[in-house]
């Protein structure tokens, strides 16, 4: 909700002003301020620079020139764009990135479940976030194992390109593997037995983050009659 | 109750010949049987097709019949199947859903997925943990454990579906001497709460100390059927691909040397 009213209202202050109150204030009470700071950046960086290039040199219709760069011309109007953009994108990633830093998948999934998602899709959602981190634990080991075997993975682009073949490869091959045996275990635990399934626990739900879900969405449908409204 | 196997044939899908040839086989409550063969022999087929796997999940045709309690399971699903027949593999890694943070929450997960009550299923999880001597592990993230641990954690994930019998497929394989030793130490207990246990394995010094009764498995057929001291001791296991026990090498190499000697059971 975070980041659609900061896609609908557009601008530069209003993106701004969300990306403060409910992103950075939240992070900072969670205490995970700086790793949001460091993954937002991180995980937005390629789009916004690419962003701000393409609105900066490109901007179609605009007159007022920055600056020359060879056969390219920096804009006013493009760079006015690009900074509303990556307000958004500010606001976008700083959303998701504090949603990630502060839900486990696993409560959040078996919430989905308590309110009538069905189980297999819940576990499908789950089981692909934390086979995340396993798959990275495993190409690890190859890459140490390759490594051992000779395989330079370090130095030039084409050196590290050249390493990825025989690194990927296994990675891949290893989990195709073990997926036939997994989905044997999940089907000899009964998981394919049709019908809801009762849970052992539910996540903490506080009166007041009902309130604040119900004002989170009050607060989109206030921008939507805002922006149509033409108020904002 | 019985798990029995009669006269089954089973052929894997997109291949021409058949893995299992008229396979008899009979596991009562309680019993440990214990199933030896060399690599391709038929050894995890059998457990494929004892667990409702073979066809209902991976495919391929099936002939003759799997009887639980003398009542055919041919249209059960598999769900059904599971509530009898608990299955593990050799790889502790697969045996692991991936979605629960906790030991306590992996072993509920079956428990879970028959559909019972809450108190039921806390009930079941907490005797499983206990039955199998991981009750210390509750809290802890499965991912997290070693191998013969994450193996205890899986049989007990079985044993809370409260299974009559349970199939272990090379239990031990990928497991340290410390795991195996775990493992064993679990099965055992579970032989002596009366669980039929149909177990697959290359280490028949396992087998010797668990089962009462073992079979070998040849080609896709079974070859030999005893007591386990008497197959273990046969003198064609090594034509079957199977290692005799420590105990019965020894004993050879004894004899062969001309000691005479009879080594305490």
């Amino acid at each position: 909700m975070t980041t659609a009213a900061a896609v609908i209202l557009g601008g530069v202050f209003w993106p701004l002003l969300i990306v403060v109150f409910l992103v950075l204030l939240p992070a900072a009470y969670a205490r995970v301020l700086r790793q949001l700071l460091r993954f937002a950046v991180l995980f937005s960086l390629p789009i916004a620079i690419s962003a701000l290039l393409v609105n900066l040199f490109f901007y179609p219709g605009a007159q007022t020139v920055l600056f020359q760069l060879g056969p390219i011309t920096a804009t006013a109007e493009g760079l006015s764009f690009a900074i509303e953009i990556l307000c958004r994108i500010a606001a976008i990633s700083g959303a998701v990135t504090l949603f990630y830093l502060t839900t486990k998948p696993s409560e959040l999934v078996l919430d989905l479940e308590r309110r009538g998602v069905p189980a297999r899709l819940a576990f499908v959602a789950n089981s692909s976030v934390q086979t995340v981190p396993a798959m990275a634990e495993r190409a690890q080991q190859i890459i140490a194992t390759q490594r051992a075997r000779g395989l330079d993975t370090e130095g030039s682009a084409w050196k590290r390109l050249r390493g990825i073949v025989p690194i990927v490869g296994p990675v891949m091959l290893g989990a195709l593997n073990e997926v036939e045996e997994r989905s044997m275990t999940l089907e000899a635990r009964a998981f394919t037995r049709p019908g809801r399934r009762n849970l052992l626990w539910s996540p903490m739900d506080a009166p007041w983050q009902g309130v604040a879900r119900w004002l989170l969405v009050l607060g989109l449908v206030a921008v939507v009659g805002a922006k149509a409204a033409g108020i904002v | 109750m019985t798990l029995t196997l009669e006269k089954v044939s089973y052929r894997y899908a997109g291949t021409t010949r058949a893995s299992l040839h008229d396979v008899d086989l009979e596991l009562a409550d309680g019993e440990v049987v214990g199933v030896v063969g060399a690599n391709e022999a038929g050894k995890s087929t059998i457990c494929l097709v004892a667990s409702g796997l073979a066809p209902r999940s991976i495919g391929g045709t099936l002939t003759g019949r799997v009887l639980i309690d003398g009542q055919p399971t041919a249209d059960r699903p598999m769900h059904e199947m599971a509530a009898h027949v608990g299955i593990c593999f050799q790889n502790p890694a697969t045996q692991l859903s991936q979605v629960a943070d906790t030991v306590f929450e992996e072993v509920a997960f079956g428990a879970l997925n028959l559909g019972l009550a809450r108190d039921e299923i806390i009930s079941r999880v907490k005797e499983a943990m206990a039955a199998i001597g991981i009750a210390a592990l509750g809290e802890r993230d499965p991912r997290r454990l070693s191998g013969g641990q994450m193996q205890l954690v899986a049989v007990a994930g079985l044993l809370a579906m409260q299974p009559r019998h349970l199939v272990l497929d090379e239990p031990v394989a990928q497991l340290d001497p410390e795991g195996r030793a775990l493992v064993a130490e679990a099965l055992k207990k579970l032989a002596a709460a009366g669980t039929g246990l149909l177990i697959t394995e290359h280490d028949t010094d396992l087998l010797a100390g668990l089962c009462s009764r073992v079979v070998v498995v040849d080609g896709g057929s079974l070859v030999a059927s005893g007591t386990a001291s008497h197959i273990l001791g046969d003198a064609r296991l090594d034509g079957w691909g199977v290692e005799p026990p420590a105990r019965v090498r020894l004993q050879r190499a004894l004899s062969a040397a001309g000691v005479k000697s009879e080594l305490p059971t």
